[in-house]
């Protein structure tokens, strides 16, 4: 019991971070269609965005409070990386959207390519470490042999994961861009006609996105102490899964898969083994793919006319 | 937005030329609408009707010609300024949001930043009062004819000086479509709300309609009152179905 509680409390961390991730494949698709495979690479930007600033921060220019300090490289982090996805789209994805479908789909296996190996050059291929912080750990329960554990850095993800997700249905609820987008996501020209602008809007689903995966970025930073510049394959096809999982196209079956890949691998690596792990999270995708073709949320394409 | 002289058409459409790929669907269009009238354009299937309507927004641009809004040329245009320049369209198959509330299709058509909000909103469901109470449900789950009505709604949110509609009737019920007619009647003449309607229902819209054009293979081949071209042989042998 012990034991199942812990790794519940694991999961759900590692699943918050996929699911910050898997909203960005998940936006983006649902506005234009396209599977953008550079976003796990924007994700890998974002952690190394967000060790730089905050080295800089601490060993540089000698800020002493780590929480200030990290409150600083989260919004930066968004906001650089952000900016990072925003150009992303202007260079490599705009002109292609009229183009043959997979244009752009290509041009984004380009991208996460050029963005991975241009992270290794500059930073060198190894893993970078660090520095610990934020290391309290609260006792759940104890004495019977296996104390369950909530770390600092668990609370801190699931606070800002929860929040961040409150902000981004506020705005895709509430605003009138939100509204654009999901105008946008069912009838483009439709949208045009009513006087939307649509590479405006397709531009700010980009930047949504990348600030969400900046943030998972900060959090993967945190809480793993090391980032590499091939972090973003395996978590990008993580969240991948994730989105079509959950059914792509739909924000809360998003977070549901992130959360579900999440648990899956973490109990499958703590009763079976931690080797096939990742073979579980895809087993899990294949089979539910069988019996919801459109995923968990995903929504019938039937509408009345 | 200042007052043109009364002699310069609201809309003109000048020799204009649209392909869709190779091949031409509008084969040098003119015709033009004036401020305060209906004008309706009727044809048979794929005459090029709806490619003009679309044209006019810009999708897809005229390849030739000019297409003039208020004295202003607009034929280069993006959609999305078009329709922010006082031009509403009501399109070819209603086009409503189906996964958004009836009152969010509404705001939808509001361009958004627009102060009169509120009583854009008054005035629309002063028209079509079953918007303001079904305001939370969802679009997609409408009638045909309540999609037609909130298409409509949606297009009068932005406050346009012309109303573009393309076959508003289509597949709907006799009794919805005279109700639907009676309401854009009124608002030509209530509130002075130019019309330029597309329609295969001929006989209704030619009756409404103060002038109309008639459309064959991308071309205008007649034009002239309603009444006029309704009381020509070969306009009700082609569109009426009856010599």
């Amino acid at each position: 019991m012990e034991i199942f509680l812990q790794q519940l409390i694991n999961g759900l961390t590692l699943g918050a971070i996929y699911g910050l991730i898997a909203i960005g494949y998940t936006m983006v698709f649902g506005v234009i269609g396209m599977v953008n495979f550079a976003h796990g690479d924007v994700f890998m930007l974002s952690s190394f965005i967000a060790l730089i600033i905050f080295l800089l921060l601490t060993q540089i220019l000698g800020l002493a409070s780590i929480p200030l300090a990290l409150v600083i490289v989260l919004v930066a982090a968004m906001a650089l990386t952000g900016l990072w996805n925003f150009m992303i789209e202007r260079l490599a994805y705009r002109r292609l959207r009229a183009s043959f479908r997979l244009a752009p789909l290509i041009s984004s296996i380009g991208m996460s390519i050029f963005l991975s190996n241009f992270v290794a050059l500059a930073q060198g291929p190894r893993n970078k470490a660090v520095p610990s912080m934020l290391d309290e750990v609260f006792k759940l329960t104890e004495g019977h042999g296996y104390d369950v554990t909530l770390s600092l850095k668990q609370i801190l993800i699931i606070a800002v994961t929860a929040s961040l997700l409150f902000g981004l249905w506020y705005v895709v609820e509430k605003t009138p861009l939100g509204r654009a987008q999901r105008a946008c996501e069912q009838d483009q020209t439709m949208a045009a006609l009513l006087g939307v602008n649509v590479d405006r809007t397709v531009s700010a689903t980009f930047v949504i996105g990348a600030v969400l995966a900046a943030a998972a970025g900060v959090l993967y930073m945190l809480y793993y102490g090391v980032v590499n510049p091939n972090d973003g394959f395996i978590a990008g096809v993580k969240a991948f899964t994730a989105a079509v999982l959950g059914g792509i196209g739909s924000l809360p079956g998003a977070v549901l898969g992130g959360l579900l890949i999440g648990l899956v691998e973490t109990f499958w690596a703590a009763y079976f083994s931690s080797d096939y792990k990742d073979v579980a999270a895809f087993g899990v995708l294949a089979v539910t793919l069988i019996f919801l073709p459109r995923g968990l949320l995903g929504r019938a394409d039937v509408e009345k006319v | 937005m200042t007052m043109e002289p009364c002699s310069s058409p609201l809309l003109s459409i000048k020799g204009v030329k649209a392909f869709y790929g190779p091949v031409a669907a509008l084969k040098g269009i003119s015709l033009h609408v004036d401020e305060g009238e209906i004008v309706t354009l009727i044809g048979a299937n794929g005459a090029g009707k709806s490619t003009l309507m679309m044209t006019i927004f810009g999708r897809p641009q005229a390849s030739e010609g000019r297409i003039l809004f208020g004295g202003t040329d607009i034929t280069q245009r993006p959609t999305h300024e078009i329709a922010r320049a006082g031009l509403a369209q009501v399109p070819e198959g209603r086009r409503i949001f189906p996964r958004m509330t009836v009152f969010e299709n509404l705001q939808m058509g509001a361009l958004n930043g627009k102060s009169s909000f509120a009583q854009d909103l008054d005035c629309v469901t002063a028209l079509f009062p079953w918007l303001g109470t079904r305001a939370q449900q969802r679009a997609g789950t409408l009638s045909g004819g309540e999609q037609q009505m909130l298409a409509i709604g949606r297009a009068l949110m932005s406050r346009p000086r012309l109303l573009l509609l393309d076959e508003p009737s289509l597949g709907l019920a006799p009794l919805i479509v005279k109700q639907i007619f009676e309401v854009l009647k009124r608002l030509n003449r209530d509130e002075g709300l130019t019309v330029f309607l597309v329609e295969q229902n001929a006989y209704h819209a030619l009756k409404l309609a103060d002038r109309a054009y008639v459309m064959v293979n991308g071309e205008i081949s007649h034009a002239g009152t309603g009444r006029e071209l309704l009381a020509r042989d070969d306009i009700r042998a082609a569109y009426l179905g009856s010599a």
